[in-house]
């Protein structure tokens, strides 16, 4: 096995920093490709003229909603279900069309089961590696993936955590040259998840395309090079997680302090334009007027609270890909005032809090 | 061949490190054996009740193993996305497939060689030139057919109900197909319209192959074999039509 999937061999370094600086290992001719893809259950359309491309060496994150029609794709690049328009193309072959020549050379981790309930990790890594001509040796993909201790205990008593990094190494057995996961990191606990990425990101230093749905945006943010959002079946977004959170990026900074500080007096510090709003008990977002700097923001800010002996915690003045995915995700929902109406009350209780010396519109939130 | 006969491998190993099939499928027919051999409650219509049982209970064991546990089994992979898994794996479906069935083979060698021997043990004389190389090579072949056919059956429920319901169908089945079977019950015994029924079951079918070729010395009748064979290429075929993976 090669060592670079090895996590002790990674470093777990910033994944936006990597997308520009990683050049080297995309190629011309894409691993994974969905040109314009449909894909219809009866009269529901679970695709919409959906595209993207993945290429080897390429972390791609497809985030969205439950139903937004994540698996239905990678299902379709999987080969297990039929595009009913477009076209979806895994290293250059036809998934279902092809289906023989393509799954030697892909890994697939289901998001649940898919493994026999009264064989151990051992036994079931052991059969999986005879399925092909070249795969990892099951000893040691058990040690990487920490199931040394339950190699032997049958998957149904194994806990959930331990059953998803069973279902992770089965799609590592084959050496993939295109590795599908979805939701790798659900119920693993933090040392496993730390382990989980650094071996995803030793993947991709071996130049495998890894195609990764999930629900944990930190994660994506992360791991991926490229992030495509999706909602209905339809692409919202598709760059890099900073180039997505710097297109969301509305200046603001957050921060946490104690609940209910005097908004008008923290907003009066900073001149007209200030807006203050407790999104959520404790937990707030300041919009500086147009103008100020981040620094002198900070500072006044930090200033204001020491002056009252309150403390300072969260502290960031940028966006996250959270938070872009919100505002991406949540800016189609504010197009109809009936879903954007519970995203305007603000607070968590139910009680908005803001104060401004101008009053102006909220942006994205 | 390396993933075949991994896949073998795995499969004997769930089914024999399964305590549940194997008292479906070992536990299940020698108890029949010993206790309906001891306890004459059966019209067997044979001085030795054995004599009758051994055959019979030969074919049971056939639907046991290829219809009950296979489609259990089956369904319940399918149910835990096992199925759906490897079907993305270089194994491949015709693979799993004879995987499956080598392992349905195996599992019959094994019942067979038990029930002869407690057979043997109990008395059980085979009837007639018994013995003859011809008739146990038509017992054999009746009794692949008989697994094509349960198989196949066992398959359809199994690739097309949840798997609860498939458990709680296929052990219905499983009676039904036992007591109209001719297996434990002459089917002389049943009405006369039930009896039309029965005949054209595979489990009378097989079992009437075996009363006649390992109880009466006689060979397989042209009408076992129609029904043997109808339903081995109907099923299967069935199954291969209807089946869902996922």
């Amino acid at each position: 096995m090669d060592d670079s999937i090895d996590p002790t061999t990674k470093s777990g370094a910033d994944a936006s920093a990597r997308a520009t600086t990683r050049g080297r290992a995309t190629s011309l001719a894409p691993a994974v490709a969905c040109d314009a893809v449909v894909i219809r259950y009866g009269e529901t359309l679970a695709v919409d003229r959906l595209s993207f491309e993945g290429h080897a060496g390429q972390v791609v994150a497809l985030l969205g909603p439950n139903g937004a029609g994540k698996t239905s794709t990678v299902e379709a690049l999987e080969g297990y279900r039929p595009v009913t328009g477009g076209s979806v193309r895994v290293l250059g072959l036809d998934p279902r069309r092809d289906h023989t020549a393509l799954v030697p050379r892909i890994g697939v981790m289901l998001q649940r089961g898919g493994v026999y309930p009264m064989l151990g990790p051992a036994q079931v890594l052991h059969l999986f590696s005879r399925y092909y001509d070249d795969a990892e040796d099951p000893d040691r993909l058990i040690d990487l993936v920490g199931l040394t201790a339950v190699r032997r205990t049958p998957w149904r008593r194994l806990s959930g955590g331990e059953q998803q990094r069973l279902a992770l190494a089965l799609a590592l057995v084959g050496r993939p040259e295109v590795l599908f996961l979805d939701e790798p990191t659900a119920g693993v606990d933090p040392e496993g998840r730390i382990a989980v990425r650094n071996i995803i990101a030793g993947m991709r230093d071996r130049n495998t395309c890894i195609i990764l749905t999930t629900h944990e945006l930190a994660e994506a943010e992360r791991l991926a090079d490229r992030v495509v959002i999706i909602d209905h079946g339809r692409m919202l977004a598709d760059g890099t997680p900073a180039t997505l959170a710097s297109g969301a990026a509305d200046g603001a900074i957050r921060f946490s302090t104690e609940p209910r500080i005097d908004a008008d007096a923290l907003v009066g510090t900073f001149g007209a334009g200030a807006v203050l709003e407790e999104e959520r008990p404790g937990f707030y977002r300041l919009q500086p007027p147009p103008g100020s700097t981040t620094p002198a923001v900070v500072a006044t800010l930090a200033g204001w609270l020491a002056e009252r002996n309150l403390a300072l915690g969260d502290l960031r003045t940028g966006q996250s890909l959270e938070d872009a995915y919100l505002a991406i995700t949540g800016s189609r929902g504010a197009a109809d005032p009936a879903e954007a109406q519970p995203e305007a009350a603000g607070s968590a209780t139910g009680r908005p809090v803001r104060s401004s010396r101008r009053r102006r519109p909220r942006g994205t939130r | 061949m390396r993933a075949l006969r991994a896949q073998v491998r795995a499969e004997m190993t769930m089914i024999f490190t399964n305590g549940e099939t194997v008292f479906l499928t070992l536990g299940i027919p020698v108890v029949f054996l010993l206790f309906f051999s001891a306890v004459h409650v059966l019209p067997t219509g044979t001085k030795h009740p054995v004599d009758f049982l051994v055959p019979g209970i030969l074919a049971l064991a056939v639907m046991s193993t290829a219809m009950t546990a296979l489609s259990i089994g089956t369904g319940f992979e399918r149910g835990y996305g096992v199925l759906k898994r490897l079907g993305s794996t270089p194994l491949g479906r015709p693979r799993l497939l004879a995987a499956k069935i080598t392992a349905v083979l195996a599992v019959e060698l094994v019942q067979a060689a038990a029930l002869v021997g407690v057979g043997y043990a109990l008395g059980w004389d085979p009837g007639g030139p018994g013995g003859s190389g011809a008739l146990v090579g038509a017992a054999v072949l009746s009794m692949v057919l008989g697994t094509m056919a349960f198989g196949g059956v066992g398959l359809v429920l199994a690739g097309t109900l949840k798997p609860l319901v498939n458990l709680a169908v296929v052990n219905s089945l499983f009676v039904v197909l036992l007591l109209l079977g001719g297996m434990l019950i002459p089917l002389g015994r049943l009405p006369g319209w039930l009896e039309g029924v029965a005949k054209v079951l595979p489990s009378s079918a097989l079992a009437d192959a075996l009363h006649g070729t390992l109880g009466h010395g006689t060979p397989v009748g042209t009408r076992d074999w129609i029904v043997l064979a109808a339903w081995a290429v109907a099923m299967p075929v069935t199954a291969g039509l209807t089946f869902r993976w996922e």
